[in-house]
């Protein structure tokens, strides 16, 4: 839609050329979501159309580096190539969780992957994947040097991220030690193609067999628990109720907190299961 | 680092400011624009005349507005406009090659017929002929951005996968065959005029209003000084700018009698969040928002009620206190808007004589229209002073009325008309944009447009009406029923609209459909603080029949029968007077009996083994479930509709006829009628509609009348043109009349054929004139009959419903276009379905809606509907034109309890409260006993 109290838009070359900032002003990466409400409290945009970050670069021994401004149409067609390294056992995780998004693969065409992690929406499914990979975000301030956080800490909430006033999220880099880990994936929509309301990944380590276990969509931020062994069901509930209190629950027009807290409870067993 | 740029807040004159000049081409047509900053393609698109980008959501939902950015589909509302500089762009009007030929996809658009409003077709095509698109599988995956309200997909699923329905005209003989739509070129080529599709008036004035934020509250002051000094903004006007002494109903009907006038075009008094409070005029939409914001509004805050049983009691908050009998309102002191009590025989004794009594309380929820165009409309003055509207409507001809009576018009001074308009399903029954733009238009002179943002479609304009019913059922053991008895509270929210017609309807036809000595019921339409419901394709039945088929296959199951033969013993019967609460029957009557075909298709279809696999998983519990429903054809109130046919010179008709055309298909109907009875074929017949300068009055498209009432109304008229043909052919020829046929464009009198244009030019010169015009009335008026069946599966540990097979059987008459019958009876399930298995419209504790938008409020897209076995009755309806009945309205009607009933036989477990979502079956799931042992470990 018009965003009708824009009343000024700048096109950057750089992220540098932006020093100083004020509220009113916002990055503008895809758009998809910035254009989809009215924006009353902001001024500004600044494009970062011109950044030219290049969107991926794929190394075996390191793994996978995306940008910030990668689109996710870019994202999903690089998660379906082949002569990706064999031993990412985990890459199959690019393509589900681009296709857990309630978008369709026009907006895909604009929205970038930075964007959904800005966004900071628990079904953000990006995030699910950063977060599943052991992400880490870099972070680019407006005055002070770049800084890295773990894609896990990266959201604090619904909408809510540690990024701070004028802010960039660079990048997104997944280590290959997580890539090379064995996935499981679950996930419910109370609509087919719709929106998640709950969406866990499990890896399995395959030097340790150390279990990650990731939950997203069903809570306001993502939460991951760390099993040496695979847990029995006893053990498991008991650590999930220890690490999601009942208000870390969303609850959304797409699902009930309860819901949400019975459909984890339900996939996490299914999870360890097929990882074990 | 480079030295930073600081970038400070600009003054708010440059609000209006624009980017610099930038080239792009625009379907090959190089052009230079200037978009302003925030400014999304779409809108420039349609600056430049490129009406084919529609606004459905605005947000990037719906994909109405899809083009290609070089070559790349995109959401243009999504695309800031500034980076389509030096892009290509591809609308759907630049589809096609130049040389006139369709592009494939909108070639098989047009022989699936894969539309019904044609408002979602251009994003739609857009998308399915795009790289990345068609070739893309599963198509619900590729579409999963492409909603349409209209047809259920399986039109356009079928025109993508390129399957042809559309047959070939047989002059002459036109009707039962399956024909386009008039408009289908039109709309597949984005050429199609949707209401809000015309550049703007020199003096243009766009508005918006500022909406209370409160649900119930009193306006104390309005301070509107710094909105005035925003640039671009032309007046303000707020309740003292409108008469206080003349309240009116948003609702419209012939007789206005019906409806209650408890509504003014801007009240001091809110009594629901989004009521219009200010109003805004501006040169343009970005000027009258910037403005709204900066209006300031005292209130003070009153208490508010939003349950309709609380509304009820002594102590509640009182929404229209004061208001006299003038207004209609039944018991304003007790938020009554509308009371009714009926008994027919004693029901004290049926229940006496019954062997097995049921009774439950069943509660159905809001539900939105969601039509794809939002509500607009536009008004302006003509050299001559007469006053044009342009508007989305059902019914222009009672808008008019509305019009005259709000603003003292003289009726001559005004005319408004409709072109396409994308969607209706009841909730363009309503004057809710048109009264303020014709305001604005009086008071300044200028023409004035407004346009509902989809948010406002949302919290601003009706639903259907939110119903709690308790029902309860005797019967004798081997199943005949003793006596019904129900009790009915409807929530009609802030203002009544069709409140009182709604609740009078509901009490009617579920409990008609079947033979019982013993029918009794009470009715309230209560006010709330709510977002006020009105007219919904079903007006009420819906929400009864749900209830009354939810008890019947509760007593079924309480007497051990199968619940289809519990109906077979009680439905009625060919001959059968028709009496629900009411001692006496009306008019209607049986027309034509297709009932129990109906019932005998669907247990069929439903053994028949089809459908989706059963789940292997213990996991998932299956079951089977129908309902039938009765629908009357037409408004028990007088609706009348009036054709006009003319012989034009070159030898082809123009039938004028003043029905809207919204996406049921009326006009398609309409025109096989005049054709078959003119001996034409149907390119030869063409329509003009719902335009109060050019076409009789009509009394509105809505309540299954526009193949009913016009469609009767065009075949009269023709009927008489045909007779004036042939006797002046005879008497030109000299040969008998009973050799005269009309033969395409000439009449052929014992094989001399007379040119049409002839016999017009000839009767012409003697005086005569070639043109009839009838009447038709919705009186008697018949009964249409619709079962569905369904086979689902209930996931027991996640509360999933998944449909296996869905079957449709309607009772229509002789169906005079198969392939558009069926397009209502899909488009009507997919209501159906949508009510029952998603849409939820969410009401926080301050009655603000939660979810007024297509990305949390979800309608059903491709991959949420299952694809719905269609089948007709054999039946010819001695009431209706030609033998047919309506079928736009009623195939919605027993979607609902069917998919209950399934979901009841499935589970063991009788969920009455709709929507029938995961969240609210999971918890009582969880906790059956059936449940294998493992799963309960859960919880």
């Amino acid at each position: 839609m018009d965003l009708h109290h824009i009343t000024a838009q700048q096109s950057p070359q750089t992220p540098d050329e932006v020093q100083t900032w004020e509220p009113g002003l916002a990055w503008l990466a895809g758009g998809t979501w910035l254009f989809s409400e009215p924006q009353p409290v902001l001024h500004t945009l600044l494009d970062m159309g011109n950044f030219n970050w290049p969107s991926l670069q794929a190394v075996e021994e390191t793994g996978l580096e995306i940008a910030a401004t990668c689109t996710i149409a870019q994202l999903h067609a690089f998660g379906g190539s082949t002569g990706v390294p064999a031993s990412w056992q985990a890459f199959p995780l690019i393509q589900t969780c681009c296709e857990s998004l309630q978008s369709s693969f026009k907006i895909w065409n604009e929205a970038t992957v930075g964007g959904n992690l800005c966004l900071g929406l628990p079904a953000g499914a990006l995030i699910s994947l950063a977060v599943a990979l052991e992400g880490t975000c870099v972070l680019w301030p407006r005055q002070d040097l770049p800084r890295s956080v773990s894609a896990l800490e990266f959201v604090t909430g619904v909408q809510q991220t540690v990024l701070r006033p004028g802010e960039l999220l660079r990048s997104i880099h997944l280590p290959a030690s997580a890539l090379r880990k064995q996935p499981a994936f679950r996930r419910f929509s109370q609509t087919q193609e719709g929106r998640s309301s709950a969406l866990l990944i499990g890896t399995r380590c395959p030097v340790t067999a150390e279990i990650l276990l990731t939950i997203t969509a069903a809570t306001v931020r993502p939460v991951q628990l760390r099993f040496a062994t695979p847990p029995g069901a006893r053990d498991l509930a008991a650590s999930l109720e220890a690490a999601i209190l009942p208000t870390a629950y969303f609850s959304d027009p797409h699902g009930t907190a309860d819901h949400r807290r019975h459909l984890v409870h339900y996939f996490a067993p299914q999870i360890i299961e097929e990882l074990a | 680092m480079v030295p930073g740029l600081s970038y400070s807040r600009p003054l708010s004159s440059a609000a209006l400011s624009r980017n610099r000049p930038m080239q792009l081409t625009i379907n090959g047509n190089p052009a230079e624009v200037a978009p302003r900053p925030g400014q999304c393609l779409r809108t420039l698109l349609r600056e430049h005349g490129w009406y084919g980008v529609k606004k459905g959501c605005d947000a990037g939902d719906c994909g109405a507005c899809t083009v290609w950015v070089d070559d790349n589909p995109v959401h243009s509302c999504l695309y800031p406009a500034f980076r389509a500089k030096d892009r290509h762009i591809t609308t759907i009007e630049g589809l096609s090659p130049e040389n006139g030929t369709l592009h494939p996809m909108q070639a098989q658009f047009l022989a699936a017929q894969g539309f019904q409003c044609g408002f979602c077709t251009a994003g739609t095509i857009m998308t399915a002929a795009a790289k990345g698109g068609a070739m893309r599988t599963p198509m619900e995956r590729v579409l999963k951005g492409n909603l349409c309200r209209c047809t259920g997909y399986r039109a356009i699923r079928d025109a993508i996968e390129g399957r042809r329905h559309v047959q070939e005209d047989l002059p002459g003989a036109s009707v039962g065959r399956s024909l386009g739509s008039p408009l289908g070129p039109a709309l597949v080529t984005g050429q199609a005029r949707f209401t809000a599709d015309e550049p703007p008036l020199p003096g243009l004035l766009h508005l918006k209003v500022v909406r209370s934020p409160h649900a119930h509250a009193q306006v104390l002051a309005i301070r509107k000084e710094a909105a005035l000094e925003v640039p671009g903004v032309h007046s303000i006007f707020t309740w003292e700018d409108v008469p206080q002494h003349r309240p009116f109903t948003s609702a419209t009907h012939d007789d206005y009698h019906v409806d209650p006038d408890d509504t003014l075009m801007l009240d001091r008094v809110m009594r629901f969040v989004g009521q219009r409070v200010v109003l805004v005029a501006a040169d343009s939409e970005q000027a009258a928002a910037l403005a709204c914001d900066k209006i300031e509004v005292d209130y003070e805050i009153l208490p508010a009620v939003f349950d309709p049983e609380e509304a009820m009691r002594p102590d509640a908050p009182i929404l229209h206190h004061g208001k006299d009998a003038a207004s209609r309102i039944s018991h304003p002191e007790r938020n009554v808007l509308r009371e009714i009590h009926g008994e027919n025989g004693n029901v004290a004794a049926g229940f006496e004589e019954a062997d097995v009594i049921v009774e439950n309380t069943y509660a159905t929820h809001r539900q939105p229209h969601v039509t794809l165009e939002t509500h607009n409309s536009h008004s302006h003055l003509s050299p001559d002073g007469r006053l044009h509207v342009r508007t989305s409507s059902q019914t222009p001809f009672l808008t008019k009325v509305k019009l005259v009576y709000l603003f003292n018009l003289y009726p001559e001074n005004l005319h408004v008309y409709t072109e396409r308009v994308g969607g209706g399903f009841g909730g363009k029954q309503e004057v809710l944009t048109e009264d303020l733009c014709v305001l604005v238009t009086l008071k300044t002179g200028r023409p004035a447009r407004w346009e509902f943002t989809r948010e406002e479609e949302f919290t601003a304009t009706t639903t259907r009406h939110p119903f709690r019913v308790k029902v309860k059922l005797g019967a004798r053991r081997d199943g005949t029923l003793t006596a019904m008895s129900m009790r009915v509270v409807t929530n009609t929210g802030a203002y009544g609209n069709h409140g009182g017609e709604v609740l009078g309807h509901s009490l009617n036809e579920a409990f008609a459909v079947y033979r019982c000595p013993n029918k009794q019921a009470d009715g309230y339409a209560v006010y709330t603080n709510c977002v006020p419901a009105g007219a919904f394709r079903g007006y009420g039945l819906t929400q009864t029949a749900y209830a009354v088929e939810c008890a019947m296959d509760e007593l079924a199951s309480t007497l051990g029968m199968v619940p289809a033969a519990l109906r077979r013993k009680n439905m009625i019967q060919p001959g059968d007077t028709l009496l629900s609460i009411w001692p006496h029957p009306g008019d209607l009557e049986i027309g034509s009996y297709g009932l129990a075909e109906c019932l005998d298709l669907v247990e069929a279809a439903l053994a028949s083994g089809r459908g989706e696999p059963v789940p292997q998983s213990p996991e998932w519990c299956t079951g089977q479930g129908l309902a039938l429903a009765m629908l009357d054809c037409g408004p028990p109130t007088e609706h009348r509709s009036e054709a006009r046919i003319d012989l034009l010179a070159n030898g082809s008709y123009q039938v004028a006829i003043g029905s809207a055309e919204f996406g049921s298909g009326s006009l398609t109907v309409q025109r096989q009628i005049a054709a078959t009875v003119l001996g034409c074929p149907v390119e030869s017949v063409k329509m003009v509609t719902a335009d109060t300068d050019k076409t009789p009055y009509d009394t509105g498209t809505f309540a299954s009348t526009g193949t009913l009432v016009g469609g009767g109304a065009v075949l009269a008229a023709a009927k008489v043109l045909k007779e004036q043909l042939l006797r002046l052919a005879s008497r030109y020829t000299g040969q008998p009349i009973d050799s005269c046929q009309l033969s395409g464009a000439a009449v052929d009198c014992a094989n001399h054929p007379l040119p049409l244009s002839e016999l017009l030019a000839r009767a012409e010169k003697e005086g005569h004139r070639l043109s009839a015009v009838r009447r038709a009335y919705a009186a008697p008026r018949s009964v249409a009959f619709n079962v569905h069946g369904f086979r689902v599966a209930v996931h027991r540990i996640t509360g999933q419903v998944r449909i296996l097979q869905s079957v449709h059987a309607a009772d229509a008459g002789q169906v005079l276009n198969p392939m558009q019958c069926r397009g209502q009876v899909e488009g009507g399930v997919a209501q159906g379905i949508g009510w029952v298995l998603r849409e939820d419209m969410q009401l926080t504790p301050e009655g603000r809606i939660a979810n007024p938008t297509l990305r949390h409020f979800r309608i059903p897209a491709m991959a949420d509907l299952p694809e719905t076995e269609v089948y007709f009755a054999h039946t010819h309806d001695r009431i209706g034109p030609m033998g047919a009945k309506p079928m736009s309205e009623s195939p919605v009607n027993p979607v609902a309890p069917a998919l209950a009933n399934a979901i009841a036989n499935a589970t063991g477990i009788r969920f009455t409260d709709l929507p029938l979502t995961a969240p609210r079956l999971y918890p009582t799931l969880a906790h059956r006993p059936t449940l294998p042992a493992q799963d309960i470990a859960l919880s």
